[in-house]
């Protein structure tokens, strides 16, 4: 490691590729700096191939390798995959497009088209940002799939496959287009129907009466069309509503469409009035941009991933004596598979190597892996840590133990319509209807003729488009300045939930503190490179977690020496001679040293020959910033802190956590869903930040599960929002924006209302007029729009996001 | 008189050609991806190193 500078300078540059600070040492190749191998890798590779204009479009455009998985891709070459995946085989010519999430800037846009600079197998790449994927055609006779894959992830780009992801964009891009052609043609009536509806507005028809009715009835026939396609979907959905005997927000609208359109053609027919086409028309068009408004915000990120996305696609399975990748769905009871380093074990199985160390911090949160012995069941979930190992399946992957879990009905919990706008919409439909029966029956005293005129124009103005409106607008502008901050929602209704959190409950690992767990460094004498060699080669032999933290911490690529003597003290600590030099490894009585140890950490004491030279420190790496977030956070909130792990870090996490915050450790993921469970009967409402699968079910069951992540777009459990680890430390003011959201939608309700009163006074009072709704109904619309646009940027402003 | 008639109707008729214009552009695709063109027609036209296939689909 000759290119590391010393880590003070380190602190300060910035890495070329992908723009981090480097923490951990400088690796300087060509005069430019970079935070870890992987980063310079992808440079030499891009340099190498004459791509550096990769660099010059965007500063530092790549993403953080550290931390890097070691993804196999040798799936790809089964065949049922491999069909499952192409768009389009024959002998020289495939076609595949692959969901790549790290897609962010121009320059990912410009290296992946020019990916066949990188290999000539590849002819034509082309990148549709908006959705991160990249279509590649290429010549299978020069690179296979899996060549290609593996290629992508060479240069930071590594493609996200999963099989029964192909059916679910196709439908939403149908979808997409459906309303946006909806759009079109309620805009393009629109402009047409304002138009004609021009000498109306201006009082010209009287002089020319021809042209009035041919003006009248070209309106007409341009609502058509609006009315049954544009805007459909408001009766189909109101039809479902009512069916379920629920008024959503759809009933008023379809009612209030209807009766516009009734009553215009009516109008127009007999002859008696120009009829409200142009306001009909205008208020599907805006509704319909709402929508379009709503979907975008949406975004492309997935969210509701299953547990099946946590599993490998495929997997080394015998078949006839060889190992050959096979989907994991065609894993059955009694299958010979062999799990490779890292690997996740998909479904419950036994070990029938000696041994093996699995890490189930995925499931469980337990930070250190469990050895296993031949012959133990080993839950589908967990990672396999070092060489491969063979296992024979139990059960097939749908009933192992995490798909139960999955299972629970925590995830089946439907959403109920409990925003505002439902709420209210339930009473608004009966007002209405009231008001407008009411004043048709004052009328039938006072004048007749009038009635129906007023019972109409009643229904017509109350048709709550700005009510509608109000909600994917404020969420929408919401959403869009928690993603500026990293900080994902998918589920629009959480927004308004904001208000009413009073608790916040943390996993610890992988959220408190940092998925690339530990950090550790040796305080004392340092120990020079051929100690550190016997230290090495004395854990080697360890499985012991901490041995093997010491074993990866040391750098040193020379053989290992094979012990003289080696004898392991369970609990204690290691005690070998080496070359001729004896040591001992362990705590700080095995030793002998003098020092206390500290509850805060766990220490491996060194002494090589006679000499105590200090201990390695291990420390669970807190997340930057966490301790201000807590602090921050304290005063409003509840705190709480539920952890698989054991109690060993409870002091220093009690040092930065309010006193009397809810500390609970070793909990399994069921242990986690039920403490939030109690904690909402006893009427609190819980946030609860976690990260992996072992979160998932108090994610989903919390009122809002926010997943914390290093890598949006990668693993990240069902949840209603994915927060990017490093803006944990902003969560104080993202929470306080969330929570004034409902003062926002509060505010236009009242402004909605007072469209509607002004609206509703003059149809009670018989004098409403077709200029009158097509100036007020735009109006109350646009200003809808205008009011929670400004006011949430004003908000944002104010809590500086 | 009725040149006003025929005005509009052929003004209608010229607006609903652009309508099904509008559809085909949604079918094809061009409203599926709104940043990648703006972006990829600043990159420099072919690479070298590479024979030229003619130009690309970037019109």
């Amino acid at each position: 490691m000759s290119e590391i500078a010393s880590p003070e300078i380190g602190a300060k540059t910035q890495c070329h590729h992908c723009g981090d600070s480097c923490k951990s040492g400088v690796i300087t190749v060509e005069e430019k700096d970079f935070c870890c191998h992987g980063c310079k890798t992808v440079y030499e590779i891009l340099s190498e191939h004459q791509l550096d204009g990769y660099y010059e479009l965007e500063k530092s455009p790549g993403l953080s390798r550290k931390g890097d998985d070691h993804t196999q891709y040798d799936f790809l070459e089964n065949e049922t995959i491999r069909k499952g995946l192409l768009e389009f085989a024959s002998a020289q010519y495939e076609k595949v497009t692959f969901t790549i999430p790290a897609i962010h800037c121009s320059s990912c846009i410009w290296l992946l088209e020019n990916l066949e600079r990188l290999h000539e197998g590849v002819i034509d790449a082309k990148v549709d940002f908006t959705n991160k994927k990249a279509s590649v055609h290429y010549q299978p006779e020069l690179l296979s799939l899996r060549q290609l894959a593996e290629l992508l992830h060479r240069i930071g780009y590594a493609p996200q496959i999963s099989l029964d992801e192909d059916q679910g964009p196709r439908q939403k891009k149908s979808y997409d287009h459906k309303l946006i052609t909806k759009i079109g043609i309620a805009g393009f009536c629109f402009g047409n129907v304002m138009l004609l509806s021009f000498p109306d507005y201006l009082g010209l028809t009287g002089i020319e009466q021809t042209y009035q009715n041919f003006f009248r009835y070209l309106n007409a026939l341009l609502a058509v069309p609006v009315v049954f396609y544009a805007g459909a979907d408001y009766f189909v959905s109101a039809f479902k509503g009512l069916r379920q005997r629920y008024a959503n927000i759809d009933v008023p609208i379809a009612l209030g469409v209807s009766v516009l359109f009734l009553r215009s053609t009516y109008e127009v027919f007999a002859g008696i009035g120009p009829g409200y086409f142009d306001s009909l028309v205008g208020l599907i068009f805006f509704l319909l941009i709402g929508k379009w408004f709503q979907n975008k915000t949406y975004g492309s990120l997935s969210f509701d991933r299953d547990y099946k996305s946590y599993f490998p696609l495929a997997i080394l399975k015998e078949v006839e004596g060889s190992m050959k990748p096979t989907p994991v769905a065609e894993l059955h009871k009694g299958d010979e598979v062999a799990i490779r380093n890292n690997e996740i074990i998909p479904a419950d199985a036994i070990l029938t190597d000696e041994e093996a160390s699995i890490d189930y911090s995925f499931i469980t949160g337990e930070s250190e892996p469990v050895i296993q012995k031949r012959g133990d069941y080993i839950y589908a979930g967990g990672r396999l840590n070092g060489a491969m190992k063979h296992m024979v399946v139990q059960k097939e992957v749908s009933q192992s133990y995490l798909t139960r879990l999955w299972n629970d009905e925590a995830f089946q919990k439907e959403e109920q319509g409990t925003s505002m706008v439902d709420r209210l919409s339930k009473y608004f439909t009966i007002v209405i209807i009231s008001i407008a029966v009411l004043s048709a029956i004052i009328w039938q005293f006072v004048n007749p003729d009038k009635t129906w005129l007023v019972f109409t124009a009643v229904l017509i103005v109350a048709c709550p488009c700005a009510l509608a409106l109000v909600t994917p607008f404020t969420t929408g502008n919401i959403m869009r300045v928690f993603g500026r901050n990293k900080f994902y929602l998918k589920n629009a209704a959480a927004v308004e939930k904001f208000s009413e959190i009073d608790t916040l409950v943390f996993d610890k690992t992988g959220t408190i503190t940092r998925t690339d767990n530990r950090s550790l460094e040796f305080v004392g004498d340092d120990l020079s490179s051929a100690e550190q060699r016997l230290v090495q080669s004395a854990v080697a032999g360890s499985t012991h977690p901490l041995s093997r933290l010491v074993y990866e911490h040391i750098d040193e690529t020379d053989a290992m020496i094979e012990p003289d003597l080696f004898h392991e003290v369970a609990g204690k600590g290691i005690e070998a001679v080496v070359f001729g030099t004896a040591l001992r490894l362990g705590s700080a009585s095995f030793v002998g040293s003098q020092q206390k140890q500290d509850p805060t950490e766990s220490r491996v004491y060194v002494k090589i020959g006679e000499q105590q030279r200090g201990y390695y420190r291990i420390q669970s790496a807190y997340r930057e910033g966490i301790e201000d977030c807590v602090h921050a956070l304290s005063g409003e909130y509840k705190l709480a802190v539920l952890s698989g792990d054991n109690a060993s870090e409870e002091l220093a996490l009690r040092s930065f956590f309010p006193l009397g915050a809810l500390m609970a450790f070793e909990q399994n993921p069921e242990d986690k869903l039920q403490m939030i469970r109690k904690m909402q009967r006893d009427g609190r409402s819980v946030v609860m930040l976690g990260d992996g699968l072992n979160d998932a079910g108090a994610l989903k069951q919390s009122d809002i599960g926010i997943a914390v992540t290093d890598d949006i777009g990668t693993f990240s459990p069902a949840s209603d929002a994915i927060l990017e680890a490093g803006e944990l430390s902003r969560l104080d003011d993202l929470l306080r924006l969330g929570k004034s959201s409902k003062r926002v939608i509060r505010a236009s309700f009242v402004l909605s209302f007072l469209y509607n009163f002004v609206g509703i006074s003059l149809a009670v009072a018989g004098v409403f007029t077709p200029l009158m709704a097509a100036i007020l109904m735009p109006l109350s619309s646009v200003s809808i729009v205008i009011f929670t646009t400004i006011s949430v940027r004003f908000l944002a402003k104010k809590f500086k996001l | 008189m009725s040149v006003i008639l025929i005005l509009i109707i052929a003004s209608i008729v010229v607006a609903c050609v652009f309508l099904g214009a509008f559809f085909w552009a949604v079918k094809s695709g061009q409203y599926d991806d709104t940043y990648s063109p703006s972006v990829r027609m600043l990159f420099e036209d072919k690479k070298p190193g590479k024979p030229s296939k003619g130009p690309k689909n970037d019109q």
